[in-house]
């Protein structure tokens, strides 16, 4: 049945911190070369030389800004890609049962054996994550590295997400989420780890950690705001006097 | 939502098929069509025509067409399988019911009982349909009862239309005369229904903004201000279309006024004009309105949906 | 698979594919920040490259251009077999000739310079990391035309760091990631040491009580996660960081004990104005400094073990009116100039927010000071417990260099660094080995010799100290080819290649016979003036022979000059061949150790292509290079680039690579040859890292254990303590030139320069192209960043990274645009005295209102790149680049100088100043200038690309793909017109 297991055994995801990202995309093109020459491979490119050059990526790294009331503004980036939902839509409507989410550990895959390229599938994900190779007439999507991460012909330290791997700032974690005692439930917790669109009801399991709060001189930042002058004579003259006969060292 | 011909088109012809079937079904349970062969042969054809054409494009456009038998296994969870079941199953009692109507030239009975089981067959297909666009949350435009109203109504109505202009053209005044008057109660209500349709998506609430999808609301407004790619991909041209509203209002006055008002008031003349070749005329005029009507209505019915992904992309709300 | 509907088909998922049938490491060339890479193969293709978990530079991450290396191997611009010019420059008609012919004539064109004076070859490198193998050829070649790329590039940076600290930011030092507190960065997009930097952003970040502070006009990148950012107004950080000096000063928030040991703060300075020695250090008979103890009463050498100095105090001694020169410092800054009030309004920062950085730096540094508990012995001798912390640091890049006053501001934020006694601390920034260096570094600049078939003296490059370490003839004229070392730009250390075209078309000072370049992209994105340098290539004399006679250059892509040259030597890329990342050259130490790498084959060459460095070294052995000629006349490295790297020695014992020295490999730094050094090197993942002790990893201009071991290491002559140099007396030195004194002087046009520029302490003045072309009519500054995920030009031509970027618009702040009347994708023209650029907007916030700025390197040229001629880099792609320029308008009576920073001679690429007009709808659509197409052979490759569909097999458990089918293609897409792109959806309610 590709009606959603009751319960997952493990909630496998990804944390994303935005405050650290920095929209290197390197996340994004790892995680292409990865998964190129695996499970879904090849993540087909069209037009790649030419007018229009597009192709089939499973993450995604947008930039916005945000501007509040008084316009303050803050530039955030942001990698989007699959959240491997608990309650995922898009298993749900697939007719095929191409697109399941494993018992064992809650990844949710598409049979690229079976889909039959409907698209269904991406219509009911909100979040934009599944992406149909237009070339192969199948859907693709975030896999979660699956064969890399159980992959017992890499290091134990290459286990992990591709782009949890490359990433350069550190910005993503990958864990048992489902799991309140792992590294990844930790950090979330301490963090503020939140849901993207929960309203939508899809239960995601990878969670954001958003950006700390400036430190800018704002309200609430406590940093001291000037320093105390020793000596306010014009140019300084009083403080070099001083100075003269002072051992300061 | 990228309004594809294919998914237009299977759509609007495969509810004109299926609404025809409903009636035939109706109408012979009833009694009220004498089973002519050849009226047989052109009503239940054009009506399978419809269907069969309506489901092979949307199964040639799928990605994979060769595996489309695979659709049909997920009918536990799957709007889309059990659509795809229930149109299959449905040919069963329709078949019998053609059989009967144009080899063995009988439509009562048992026939009868099979074109009534077709026609709520058909019926449960387009609820299958309308259900496949209703589930689907990131789409509120779609995710609400008017669209399963919508699908429901807009099927049989084009059918009853289509039926009547065969009906005269057959000279069947009595079975055109209920059709008319059928037309006439659908034409009415799925103007309604649309209308209400229409008022929903405009001033329903956004269910989801850009900053629920990005978790940046609490910061402020939430712009995109850099793409993760310089050029379409397949979620901006699937799901990225956007219509501008003067161009949406444009087509909706044709779906409005071709797909409803010209069809009631062309079947409503008929029922005033009735001789010579009027009736004839006037519902071919209201079913070729009624098609570049609905096919509009249609084209706005995907044209004007927008989908969550679209909040990464600088939407604002959906 | 059955065929039954209603079965519910479960996929076996192959968990455990095998990758590939073999991994081999090597450092990544996707940019010059050297990571370690381990590059997995399969049936001989690349299925995979990751960073290299080993790697000190890397740690095992990977940026978004290292991972898309694959792409880089398989653009289809990659040049293939040796070309020569039939057509004219620029026509890109070549013929294909092979590699023999190709030699000969290299080696018959340099051959006849040489032997009628060598120093008529120009030769001029990019940003490759072989610059001590090129530099090295060029003194053995015996022209003193030689430079690199750093003129052009951040050579500011480089000057004012070694001319203060004896090391510089660009990637020669770090701030100490895990520890530091409190880190502020200028004007930095993504830089040389682009993955150490994330990796530390990302660990500052994640602990706590810490703080990120960006600098920066724009708000990306860094500065979008910074705890706070300061839109600075471009050009102003000099006057920023001075306010801040002031305040901390006012505060007397100064470490004074380690400016007393460790600066030349203390050291007496003669104040007698008009004196020849006005401004210089008061020395002792043997020529040390001299600094006036408070505890003894008298002036006593300034390197004393114990000394009390003063800090000010205007005192006569040996009959010498002296000040310390901290005074001289603390006069300048605490100047009512330079309070945060008085700067506010240039710079944009507002006065509070100046007094609380200072505020919260001085907080930092001095309140939440971090102990490293770990005994050292300074220079003198002296023990210490621990390694006492200030863990504020800084950083800065282009953003500062890349201004004509750049030399002066890079110093100051040096200067803010000692003041804080926060240099190579814990948590402050730190040296990365060969660094700490002699105040500047000693070796200079040989003489030209300008005779037939001899080599130079020494090196082509150097470090002047004063008027006679110049390369000019007797009239005070420069005698190289870009005035580098000349009175136009006396500390130009890294050359000034952006100048060669221009100078050679001009025969200004003088006219060259061969021009020979690798790796610069000298007629597009490397040029300050793409018009005007595309005419300098083409000039041609009277006679109709071309003003350069002869153009050799080497890349290894089509990229946008290879047309306008005349031979052209095909290179390999990065994972072909070798390469040596050297300590004689930019290495891959880090602050806690020294560190070298190499590059091996990876793949095999699949076209008649040949690893520069190898044809370079075959050239000088047909030339008879000494060097690299045995004395029979055979060439000394048969065996190629790999046969130098580990067999040619520098000095004795001294040679490319660090590791693994000695005959049987026990030695580093200095050893013999071992002739198994590469393989070591390979074994241990292709680089080679020492850490220090943790003893020696502080302080190392002043740590004993530190100093011994630089020594030992031949990276250091001798052990003795480094001390900062705030007031800098070789720039007075300059000065007192100007001012008349000393045998050699400026020429008369060029005293008042010199003497305003020349200054021994940071000053600020408006950078030159905002004082002759800003004002009222160019009201808007332009800027250009690098993409983190593109490098230079090269990304283009990647069919990953470009589908993430191939067209780039003009940002600028939503004010800025409503002023102008313009909405997201309107066209603009972006105008001043020389030309305009057109090009399309998109409105932002994160951005200083006077400010427009786009991606670096994005637009292309027609027919470059292996690109379709419809592609978006050539349509929508644009470059600044057309309206910067080299030369600056003569000043009057003056000659027109080059538009750099008059201490460095770098180029100010961010002094760019514009006027916007919001284009009509018939001139919107597309960008301008384009250029002609330059090359009509290479097409793009038609079709989509499949990569890794025959990498994945029956062993990965998954499926064969399957082709044969009938179904929805991207065909389907393009009928309905009305698709927009989303982004913004801004298709307006009008259309
Ligand atoms: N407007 C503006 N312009 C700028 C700058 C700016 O900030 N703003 N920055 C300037 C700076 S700092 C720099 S460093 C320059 C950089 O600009 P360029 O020096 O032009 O750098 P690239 O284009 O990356 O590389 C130069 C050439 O090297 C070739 N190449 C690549 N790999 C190899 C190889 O393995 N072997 C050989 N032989 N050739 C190879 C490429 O094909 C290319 O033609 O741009 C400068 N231009
Ligand atoms: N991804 C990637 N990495 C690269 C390169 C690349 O092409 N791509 N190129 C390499 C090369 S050759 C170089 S030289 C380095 C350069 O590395 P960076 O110095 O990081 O490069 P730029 O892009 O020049 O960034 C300059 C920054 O300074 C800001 N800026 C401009 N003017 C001012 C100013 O007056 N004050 C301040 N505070 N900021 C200012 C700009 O907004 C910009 O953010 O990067 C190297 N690394
Ligand atoms: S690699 Fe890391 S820092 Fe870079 S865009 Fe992805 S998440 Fe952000
Ligand atoms: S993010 Fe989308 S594709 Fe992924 S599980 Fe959720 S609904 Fe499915
Ligand atoms: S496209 Fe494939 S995976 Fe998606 S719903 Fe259709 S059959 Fe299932
Ligand atoms: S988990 Fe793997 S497939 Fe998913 S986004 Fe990361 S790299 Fe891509
Ligand atoms: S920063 Fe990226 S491109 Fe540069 S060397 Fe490292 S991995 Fe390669
Ligand atoms: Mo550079």
């Amino acid at each position: 049945m590709t009606s959603l297991p009751e319960k997952t055994d493990k909630k496998l995801g990804l944390v994303v911190d935005l405050d650290i990202c920095v929209g290197c995309h390197a996340c994004a093109v790892n995680c292409k070369e990865w998964n190129a020459g695996a499970k879904s491979a090849p993540l087909t490119d069209y037009d790649p030389y030419g007018k229009k050059p597009d192709g089939v990526w499973f993450n995604r790294v947008h930039t916005y800004e945000t501007t509040d009331e008084a316009g303050h503004g803050q530039t955030v980036h942001f990698p989007r890609s699959c959240l491997h939902c608990e309650d995922a839509p898009c298993v749900t409507v697939c007719p095929t049962g191409a697109s399941y989410k494993r018992e064992e550990d809650g990844i949710v895959l598409v049979n690229e054996d079976i889909c039959i390229g409907c698209k269904l599938c991406s219509w009911a994900c909100p979040y934009g994550a599944r992406e149909y190779d237009e070339n192969e007439g199948v859907m693709k999507k975030c896999t979660l590295c699956i064969d890399k991460i159980y992959n017992e012909n890499l290091p134990q330290e290459s286990r992990v997400p591709a782009c949890v791997s490359t990433c350069p700032a550190g910005a993503r974690s990958f864990g048992d989420l489902g799991d309140p005692e792992s590294e990844v439930s930790k950090l979330v917790a301490a963090r503020g780890g939140y849901d993207l669109m929960p309203e939508q009801g899809t239960k995601p399991v990878n969670k954001y950690l958003p950006p700390r709060p400036r430190q800018d001189g704002r309200e609430g930042d406590k940093a001291p705001r000037m320093l105390e002058h020793a000596d306010d004579s014009t140019e300084g003259a009083g403080l070099i006097a001083r100075w003269v006969d002072k051992i300061l060292s | 939502m990228h309004p594809a011909k294919s998914v237009i088109f299977f759509t609007t012809a495969s509810g004109a098929g299926y609404g025809m079937m409903i009636w035939l079904g109706v109408l012979a349970a009833l009694g009220e069509v004498y089973p002519d062969a050849s009226l047989g042969i052109v009503t239940l054809g054009l009506a399978f025509a419809l269907i069969v054409a309506g489901l092979l494009s949307s199964t040639l456009h799928l990605g994979r067409p060769e595996r489309a038998w695979r659709a049909l296994s997920q009918w536990r969870s799957s709007w889309l399988s059990r659509e795809g079941l229930a149109a299959i199953i449905a040919f069963v009692p329709l078949g019998i019911f053609a059989f009967a109507w144009v080899v063995m030239g009988t439509n009562s009975g048992a026939a009868a009982m099979a074109g009534l089981a077709g026609a709520a067959l058909s019926l449960l297909t387009l609820y299958c349909t309308a259900m496949i666009y209703a589930s689907l949350r990131p789409i509120p435009a779609w995710h609400n009862g008017w669209t399963v109203a919508g699908y429901l109504v807009l099927g049989p109505m084009s059918g009853a239309v289509l039926l009547t202009a065969i009906f005269h053209l057959f000279g069947q005044s009595k079975p055109a005369a209920i059709t008319s008057l059928l037309s006439l109660a659908l034409l009415a209500t799925g103007l309604l229904v649309k209308l209400a349709y229409w008022n929903l998506i405009r001033n329903e609430a956004p269910v989801s903004t850009a900053g629920t999808a990005t978790g940046l609301g609490h910061l402020g407004k939430v712009e995109m201000t850099g793409s993760p790619h310089d050029n379409d991909n397949y979620l901006l041209r699937e799901m990225g279309f956007r219509i501008a509203r003067k161009h949406a209002e444009k087509l909706r006055t044709i779906a409005v006024a071709l797909g409803f008002v010209l069809p009631f008031l062309c079947l409503l003349a008929t029922i005033y004009l009735t001789g010579g070749l009027m009736p004839l005329l006037l519902s071919a005029l209201a079913t070729l309105s009624c098609a570049i009507g609905l096919a509009a209505e249609r084209w706005l019915f995907f044209a004007e949906a927008r989908h969550a992904v679209t909040l990464y992309y600088g939407e604002q709300a959906v | 698979m059955g065929i039954n509907p209603f079965e519910t088909v479960r996929e076996d998922v192959g968990l455990s594919p095998q990758v590939g049938d073999e991994v081999k490491t090597s450092t990544c060339y996707m940019c010059a920040c050297r990571c370690g890479i381990k590059v997995h193969l399969k049936n001989g293709a690349i299925r995979y490259i990751e960073g290299n978990p080993d790697h000190p530079v890397n740690k095992g991450v990977l940026c978004a251009k290292g991972s898309a290396g694959i792409m880089h191997q398989k653009a289809p611009a990659k040049l293939t077999k040796p070309l020569l010019r039939v057509g004219e420059r620029g026509s890109g008609e070549f013929r294909e000739i092979e590699w023999d012919e190709a030699l000969d004539l290299a080696t018959q064109w340099l051959g006849e310079v040489r032997q009628r004076d060598p120093g008529k070859l120009a030769f001029f490198t990019g940003r490759d990391q072989s610059q001590s193998l090129t530099g090295w050829w060029a003194s053995q070649f015996g022209t003193h035309n030689f430079a690199a790329h750093g003129g052009f590039c951040s050579v500011n940076m480089a000057a004012g760091g070694l001319y203060t600290l004896g090391g510089a930011f660009w990637e020669f030092g770090e701030p100490d990631w895990e520890r530091t507190l409190y880190h502020m960065m200028f004007g930095v997009a993504d830089d040389h040491d682009s993955n150490p930097i994330k990796l530390g952003l990302g660990n500052l970040k994640t602990r706590q009580g810490t703080k990120f502070v960006s600098v920066n006009p724009v708000r990306t990148g860094y500065s979008a996660i910074a705890d706070e950012w300061i839109g600075i107004r471009p050009g102003t950080d000099g006057l920023f960081v001075f306010a801040i000096i002031h305040e901390l000063l006012r505060a007397e928030k100064i470490d004074w004990s380690s400016l007393a040991r460790y600066s030349n703060a203390p050291w007496l300075v003669i104040r007698e104005p008009g004196a020849s020695d006005d401004g210089l250090f008061l020395r002792a008979s043997d020529g040390g400094p001299l600094a006036w103890c408070l505890e003894q009463g008298k002036a006593v050498h300034a390197n004393a073990v114990h000394l009390k100095p003063a800090f000010a105090g205007e005192r006569t001694v040996n009959g010498r009116t002296v000040v310390p020169s901290f005074q001289l410092l603390a006069e300048r800054y605490l100047g009512a100039e330079f309070s945060p009030d008085a700067v506010a309004e240039t710079t944009g920062i507002p006065a509070e927010v100046t007094r609380r950085i200072a505020a919260e730096l001085a907080e930092t540094a001095f309140e939440k000071e971090i102990v490293v508990e770990e005994p050292w012995v300074d220079a003198w001798g002296r023990h210490h417990e621990k390694f006492v912390g200030r863990p504020v640091s800084f950083h800065a890049m282009r953003g500062i260099s890349a201004h004509s006053n750049g030399f002066h501001t890079c110093r100051a934020i040096h200067i803010l660094q000692a003041l804080l006694g926060s240099v190579d601390c814990p948590g402050g920034w730190r040296y990365k080995a060969p660094f700490p260096k002699p105040i500047p570094p000693g070796i200079k600049a040989a003489w030209p010799k300008a005779e037939a078939g001899l080599p130079l003296d020494g090196p082509p490059l150097g470090f002047p100290r004063s008027p006679e370490d110049l390369i000019v003839d007797q009239h005070g004229d420069p005698l190289r080819i870009d005035k580098a070392f000349s009175w136009e730009h006396p500390l130009a250390l890294h050359g000034m290649m952006h100048m060669v075209l221009h100078n050679a078309a001009n025969h200004d000072p003088y006219r060259i016979d061969v021009l020979f370049m690798f790796m610069a992209n000298m007629a597009w994105n490397s040029s300050m003036n793409i018009p005007e340098t595309l005419g300098y290539f083409t000039k041609k004399r009277e006679d109709g022979e071309y003003v350069i006679p002869k153009i050799i250059y080497s890349d290894a892509f089509y990229s946008e000059t290879v047309p306008y040259c005349d031979l052209i030597l095909p290179d390999t890329t990065y994972l072909e061949r070798w390469d040596c990342i050297s300590m004689l050259d930019r290495p891959i130490s880090s602050a806690h150790g020294g560190g070298d790498a190499i590059r091996q084959p990876v793949l095999p060459l699949d076209r008649d292509v040949r690893p520069f460095q190898t044809v370079l070294l075959d050239i000088g052995a047909r030339l008879g290079l000494p060097g690299m000629t045995n004395e029979d006349g055979s060439p000394k490295f048969p065996g190629g680039y790999e046969d130098y790297i580990v067999n040619h020695e520098r000095a004795p014992g001294v040679g490319p690579l660090s590791g693994w020295r000695g005959e049987d490999g026990s030695k580093s730094g200095v050893g013999a040859v071992n002739p198994d050094q590469l393989t070591r090197y390979i074994e241990n993942g292709c680089f080679w890292h020492e850490e220090l002790p943790l003893s020696a990893q502080f302080m190392k201009f002043a740590n004993r254990e530190y100093l011994q071991y630089a020594k030992k290491m031949a990276w250091l002559g001798h052990a003795d303590p480094i001390t900062f140099q705030l007031y800098n007396e070789d720039l007075q030195k300059f000065r007192l030139a100007a001012q008349g004194h000393g045998d050699i002087q400026p020429p008369e046009a060029q005293r008042t320069r010199i003497e305003t520029y020349f200054d021994p302490l940071p000053i600020w003045y408006q950078p030159f192209l905002e004082r002759d072309e800003g004002g009222e009519e160019f009201p808007v500054h332009a800027l250009s960043q690098r993409p983190m995920h593109m490098y230079h030009s090269w990304g283009s031509q990647n069919a990953w990274l470009r589908q993430i970027t191939s067209a780039n618009k003009l940002h600028m702040h939503r004010d800025l645009a409503a002023k102008h009347d313009l909405e997201d994708d309107d066209w603009v023209w972006i105008e001043n005295g020389r030309g305009r650029v057109k090009a399309q907007v998109r409105l932002v916030t994160g951005v200083n209102p006077s400010v427009v700025w786009t991606w670096n390197a994005i637009g292309k040229r027609k027919g470059a790149w292996g690109l379709d001629k419809d592609s978006p880099e050539f349509e929508k792609g644009f470059l600044l680049n057309h309206i910067i320029t080299e030369k600056l308008l003569p000043e009057k009576g003056v000659k027109e100088y080059s538009n750099s920073d008059p201490v460095t001679g770098q180029a100010a690429w961010y002094d760019l100043r514009v006027r916007l007009r919001k284009c009509s709808q018939e001139e919107a659509g597309e960008t301008w200038p384009v250029f002609e197409a330059i090359d009509k052979r290479f097409e793009g490759k038609d079709g989509p690309l499949e990569f890794g569909k025959d990498l994945q097999g029956g062993d990965t458990g998954g499926r064969e793909p399957l082709q044969e089918f009938v179904g929805q293609r991207s065909a389907n897409h393009s009928w309905v017109e009305g698709i927009r792109d989303g982004r913004g959806n801004r298709v307006s309610d009008e259309t």
